[in-house]
C-alpha cells in the first residue's frame, strides 16, 4: 500500500472547484505528467493571498481545506495534478460526490472530518504534518511548534477495500 | 417500504454487494467523449488491457473541441476516431456527425427508462430525463466500464423535488432549475439523486426535462431524474416502434419504473413556480442566483446560446423569437452554437438561422467550446458573458471573465439591449 501523509498545506475556503484546481485549458493533455506546473492556478482565496508557487504548495503531500472539495467538472485531471504533485491525502469537511469517487479510485485518501476538528487544524501555527493510522482511522497532525491534534475519522469499507487495492482499475479487473 | 425510481434501477442492475451500503451495477451505456476518454484508453494500452466489454454499449463522440483548434485537440481525436475503429464502436460521431453528447445521445434514442449511463463528464445527469440513473464518474471509472461494463455507486439516497403551479410566459426549465440550485445550494444535493416531480415537471417536453437534469449536478447531486411517461414514449418513438404497439403502451410499460408513493426520501423541496421571475446568476458560485430584475442594466460584452444545457431546437426557437427583425447591441458580440446537427438542420430549415445572422450572431458549429473555455468564444480578462450554459465559476469561460448563467430568452434579450434584461417585454 502507498504510504499517505507529509507536510501540509491549507485551503481555507468552501466550495473549491476542479476548474480552479486543473484549468480545462489544461485538459487537451494526454499524459498526467504534463499537468504537474499547473496545480490550483486558478485557485482565489478570499484574501487574495495565495499563491500556487508558494513553498507550501509546492511542498505540500496533504491539503487541507474546508467543505464541498472538488465540485464541479467530473475531470479527474484535478486528482491526477495533485498526484503528479506528490499529493496523496486531501482532508475537508466534505467533497463533491465524483471528486472524492476519484481520489478512492486511484488509492489516494479524501478524509472527511467534523468541522470542529477542521477548525482545530486551522489553528495550528508554524509549519504543519499529517499522518495516519488508517487501521485506527486516526489522524496525527502536529505544527513544528510542537503541538499537536488527533482526529478520528471514518472511511466507508469498501473506499478502504480501493485503497488497499490501489485503486479501482486493480480491485475491478481482479474481480469482475 | 416502497422504492425510489433510482433504488429500482439500482435491484434490476445489481451485479455486486461488495461491502454493505456499496453497490456494482451493471452499466447499460458508456458514453465517451475526447477529453476524458483518450488518457483511458492510453492508459488501458500502457497496461496492455486495451479492450472494451461490449462494442454496443459504447457510445462515442468527439464534442468539447471540434473541430479541432490545435495539434494537442487533434491528436485527442485522433486517440478517440482509431479506438473506435479498433474495437468496432458503431456509434461513434466524427466531425460532421457529432455535436454536444448530452444532446446528441438523446436525439439519437441511445438513453432508455430503466438504463444505467456513466460518461466521464458531470453533466451526465442530462439522462435522467428518461427515467435513466446517468451519473457523471471520472476516467477510472470510465476505464472500468469500458473494460468490465460495471461500475461503483453507494447505496442511492433521493431528494425529491415537487414543481407545482402555472409557469408564467417569459420563465423557463433553466429559471426554475436556477432557482432550485439557489435553494439547494451547490452542496444541498450530495449523494443524493433529485427526482423532478410534480404538474410542471409532467408537462414539460423532453428538452425541458433535460435543461433541469443537467443542472442537478450544479446542486452537487449525483444525478437527476425525471418518471418516465407518455412524453417520453412519444419522444422515443421512432426508436422503440418496433417493440410496443403505441405510445401509450410504452408509457404504460415504462411506470413500472416509477417512484412508490411511499419511498423514502431524505428531503422533499416543494415549490409554486406561478409567481417565479426569470433568473440569473451573479457569483462564481451556480446556487448564487437572483431574479433577472435585480440585475438590469448590468454591461454584457458577450452573448453564447448554446451548450448541453440549452442548445436544443426549442431553445432556438424561443431566442429567435426576440431576436427576430432586430439588430444585437453594437457593444456585443453574439454567438449560437446549435447543440447538434439536427439542430442546426432544424434550425436552417425553420429560418431560425437567418434571424439569427440578420441580427448580428455568429453562428458556430455544434461543440461545447466556450463553456467551459476551451475554443470557439472563450472570454478575455474582464468580459462579462450572458449565457445559457451552466457553471459560473471563475475563469470558466475564460480567465478573468465573468459568467451570467440565464435563460435563452434572457440571453436573447440581452443581445438586443446589451445589457442584463428582462426578456418579458420582447416576447411575441
Amino acid at each position: 500500500m502507498k504510504q499517505f501523509g507529509g507536510p501540509a498545506a491549507f485551503l481555507d475556503r468552501s466550495d473549491i472547484n476542479t476548474d480552479e484546481i486543473i484549468p480545462a485549458r489544461y485538459l487537451t493533455e494526454i499524459s498526467k505528467a504534463a499537468l504537474k506546473p499547473h496545480l490550483l492556478e486558478d485557485l482565489h482565496l478570499e484574501d487574495g493571498s495565495f499563491d500556487p508557487q508558494s513553498e507550501e504548495i509546492q511542498n505540500a503531500q496533504v491539503l487541507i481545506t474546508r467543505s464541498n472539495f472538488g465540485c464541479g467538472s467530473s475531470r479527474e485531471h484535478a486528482v491526477w495534478v495533485l498526484e503528479v504533485n506528490g499529493i496523496n491525502m486531501v482532508i475537508a469537511e466534505s467533497f463533491a460526490r465524483i471528486f472524492r469517487q476519484n481520489m478512492f479510485n486511484c488509492g489516494i485518501l479524501a478524509i472527511e472530518l467534523k468541522k470542529n476538528d477542521l477548525d482545530r487544524l486551522f489553528k495550528l501555527q508554524g509549519k504543519v504534518t499529517v499522518s495516519v493510522d488508517l487501521d485506527k482511522e486516526q489522524l496525527s497532525v502536529s505544527s513544528d511548534n510542537g503541538a499537536s491534534v488527533l482526529c478520528p475519522f471514518s472511511l466507508n469499507p469498501f473506499d478502504k477495500q480501493l485503497i488497499a487495492a490501489g485503486g479501482w482499475l486493480a480491485y475491478a479487473d481482479a474481480k469482475y | 417500504m416502497g422504492k425510489t425510481i433510482t433504488e429500482k434501477i439500482f435491484d434490476a442492475h445489481l451485479r455486486d454487494t461488495p461491502t454493505p451500503g456499496n453497490m456494482v451495477l451493471d452499466i447499460d451505456v458508456i458514453m465517451c467523449h475526447e477529453i476524458t476518454t483518450p488518457i483511458a484508453i492510453m492508459d488501458l494500452m500502457e497496461k496492455g488491457m486495451d479492450r472494451v466489454c461490449d462494442p454496443k454499449r459504447i457510445k462515442a463522440v468527439i464534442d468539447h473541441v471540434t473541430p479541432p483548434k490545435d495539434a494537442k485537440t487533434a491528436m485527442q481525436a485522433k486517440i478517440m476516431r482509431e479506438w473506435a475503429r479498433r474495437h468496432n464502436i458503431k456509434d461513434f460521431f466524427d466531425i460532421g456527425r457529432n455535436g454536444v453528447c448530452h444532446a446528441l445521445f438523446p436525439e439519437k434514442g441511445f438513453i432508455r427508462p430503466g438504463n444505467t449511463v456513466i460518461m466521464g463528464d458531470s453533466h451526465t445527469c442530462t439522462h435522467g430525463a428518461f427515467g435513466a440513473f446517468a451519473a457523471g464518474v471520472g476516467t477510472t471509472d470510465l476505464e472500468v466500464g469500458i473494460l468490465k461494463g460495471v461500475c461503483a455507486f453507494r447505496a442511492p439516497h433521493s431528494l425529491k423535488v415537487v414543481v407545482n403551479g402555472m409557469v408564467p410566459k417569459g420563465v423557463y426549465a433553466k429559471d426554475i432549475v436556477l432557482n432550485i440550485i439557489k435553494q439547494l445550494t451547490v452542496n444541498g444535493g450530495t449523494d443524493m439523486v433529485i427526482e423532478f416531480v410534480g404538474p410542471v415537471v409532467e408537462q414539460m417536453d423532453m428538452a425541458s426535462r433535460m435543461t433541469l437534469c443537467n443542472m442537478a449536478v450544479e446542486a452537487g447531486a449525483t444525478s437527476g431524474v425525471c418518471m418516465p411517461d407518455l412524453v417520453t414514449a412519444q419522444y422515443l418513438w421512432p426508436f422503440i416502434k418496433d417493440k410496443y404497439a403505441s405510445p401509450e403502451a410504452a408509457a404504460a410499460e415504462f411506470s413500472r419504473w416509477h417512484s412508490d408513493p411511499d419511498a423514502r426520501y431524505e428531503r422533499v423541496l416543494e415549490m409554486d413556480v406561478s409567481k417565479l421571475e426569470p433568473q440569473v446568476t451573479f457569483g462564481y458560485k451556480p446556487d448564487n442566483v437572483q431574479d433577472i430584475g435585480e440585475m438590469a442594466g448590468t454591461p454584457v460584452d458577450q452573448i453564447y446560446i448554446g451548450s448541453c444545457t440549452n442548445g436544443r431546437i426549442e431553445d432556438l426557437r424561443v431566442a429567435a423569437s426576440i431576436v427576430h427583425g432586430k439588430t444585437i447591441a453594437d457593444t456585443v458580440r453574439a454567438i449560437l452554437v446549435p447543440a447538434t446537427p439536427l439542430v442546426y438542420s432544424q434550425a436552417l430549415d425553420e429560418g431560425l438561422l437567418k434571424i439569427f445572422m440578420d441580427s448580428g450572431f455568429c453562428v458556430l458549429n455544434p461543440t461545447c467550446g466556450a463553456c467551459l473555455g476551451m475554443s470557439s468564444g472563450v472570454l478575455a480578462e474582464g468580459d462579462v458573458c450572458a449565457s445559457t450554459t451552466n457553471r459560473n465559476f471563475s475563469g470558466r469561460m475564460g480567465k478573468g471573465g465573468m459568467v451570467h448563467l440565464m435563460s435563452p430568452a434572457s440571453a436573447a434579450a440581452a443581445a438586443i439591449t446589451g445589457v442584463i434584461t428582462d426578456p418579458r417585454p420582447y416576447l411575441p
